[in-house]
């Protein structure tokens, strides 16, 4: 991906975002953002990218939106509503396009949405991947996919599914629900392997793409750091995992030399800054991560601190006592 | 703003019978407590009392009854309650205090309304 399609990308996650607050309607603003995103690619190139690349998209994209409105209302035979959000989009300060950010985070994994529906709403609207991307991206037939993002879509709408950040008091359990809808996305990818289609690993990028987002606007958050600490481990070992052959190769077997060493440091800082946010009771994600990190961080298979790694399991039993966590392998096979 | 029916479904009762009083002692608080939002509501009788009605051949046809509900199911629907509410956050949080969430579910569909 070159470095425009890479801007508008990222840039139109933010406009659709917000694009949604003003409009109050999914379909319409991703119509709209996609069209702004089209004549980016097609003129951005030729003519230059404007200073203000997203000031530019929103301008667009809202245009196009007002545009639609009108149209459908005149074919109804009704005046257009007076739309006084075509102004200034500088008016939108980065302390409003962050929270239209996390807005659309929680609405695509609200909880009244089937977990099916938030990871592909996830992958469609902040992931930005196309409706034929995300199905062949989960094996599903494309027009499957089409209708269930359509379900969802509307379910938004007819059942008013609000478009809110949580409430202090909601938050940790909504917010453990969207690190679920990442760590399902990024598991779709991992395990996919080595002789799966590109599109279906480049889920694992993807997660972790969005794990970054969250921790961009969440920083605070221990599970948020966690998770995307858990995920940079993990894929860390990833071209070592698989053979020539595309077979999978177990931790003991693996050559650690393949082994990525920045994303390992990076994970290792992430788990030091959430252990320090919530020592006492350390997040379920952060100490699979360190778990992950124990791993990681051994020079061998021979010289892996099983110490560490039996002790952080047992925080992870008191954490978060489940009978899956209790069966686990204690020597991790990946 | 959007209105909303929560459908409640529940063991098979008779909300008459003298010993359902303690039961609907719940119901009552909840009817108290969601004042603000409770649009309408009522109490069904149990399904034996239910009629499904068909019509055999088209409009104008046989008309069919049958003794029960059209659905034969574990839990049945016992009541309803209109709910007006800010989204479906609200719906939810309000539906939670119904005594059927926790003797059964709630079922909460959002009311289409059609312009007048």
């Amino acid at each position: 991906m070159d470095a425009v399609a890479r801007l508008v990308r990222e840039e139109g996650t933010r406009v659709l975002a917000t694009l949604i607050r003003v409009t109050g309607n999914v379909d319409l603003a991703q119509d709209a953002t996609q069209d702004a995103v089209v004549r980016a690619l097609e003129t951005w190139p030729r003519d230059g990218t404007p200073d203000n690349p997203r000031a530019w998209l929103l301008v667009t994209a809202k245009r196009r939106a007002v545009d639609v409105i009108r149209r459908e209302a005149r074919r109804a035979g009704k005046e257009a509503a007076a739309m006084d959000w075509t102004t200034d989009p500088q008016d939108e300060s980065a302390e409003t396009i962050h929270d239209d950010l996390l807005r659309l985070v929680f609405t695509c994994c609200h909880p009244a949405l089937s977990l099916e529906a938030q990871v592909a709403l996830a992958l469609r609207t902040l992931g930005g991947l196309s409706t034929g991307e995300v199905a062949r991206g989960l094996l599903v037939p494309e027009a499957t996919m089409a209708k269930r993002l359509t379900r969802a879509k509307q379910k938004i709408r007819q059942a008013a599914i609000p478009y809110r950040v949580p409430e202090p008091a909601e938050l940790p359990s909504r917010l453990s629900g969207v690190a679920a809808t990442v760590y399902l996305i990024f598991n779709e990818g991992y395990a996919a392997g080595g002789g799966a289609a590109l599109v279906r690993t480049e889920l694992a990028a993807e997660a972790i793409r969005l794990g970054r987002l969250l921790a961009e606007l969440m920083p605070d958050e221990p599970t948020v750091l966690g998770l995307l600490a858990l995920m940079l481990l993990q894929n860390a070992r990833r071209d070592a995992r698989v053979g020539p052959s595309g077979d999978l190769i177990l931790l003991p077997d693996q050559d650690r030399s393949r082994w990525n060493p920045g994303a390992i440091k990076e994970g290792v800082q992430l788990i030091g800054v959430a252990l320090r946010r919530t020592p006492d009771r350390p997040d379920s994600y952060v100490v699979q991560a360190a778990i992950a990190a124990c791993h990681a961080l051994a020079p061998s298979y021979a010289e892996t601190s099983w110490e560490s790694v039996v002790s952080w399991y047992d925080v992870l039993l008191s954490v978060n006592d489940t009978p899956v966590v209790r069966f686990e392998p204690r020597g991790g096979d990946q | 703003m959007p209105l909303y029916v929560a459908l409640t479904y529940t063991r098979d009762v008779d909300w008459t019978a003298p010993e359902q009083a303690g039961d609907l002692q719940g119901y009552e608080d909840f009817a108290k407590s969601a004042a603000a939002v409770i649009r309408g509501g009522q109490a069904l009788y149990p399904t034996a009392t239910a009629t499904t009605v068909r019509v055999s051949g088209g409009k104008g046809g046989d008309v069919v009854t049958s003794d029960g509900p059209y659905a034969e199911t574990k839990e049945a629907l016992t009541g309803f309650y209109l709910l007006e509410c800010a989204d479906l956050d609200e719906a939810v949080k309000m539906s939670a205090g119904l005594p059927a969430a926790w003797d059964g579910a709630v079922e909460v569909r959002p009311v289409i309304q059609f312009p007048a």
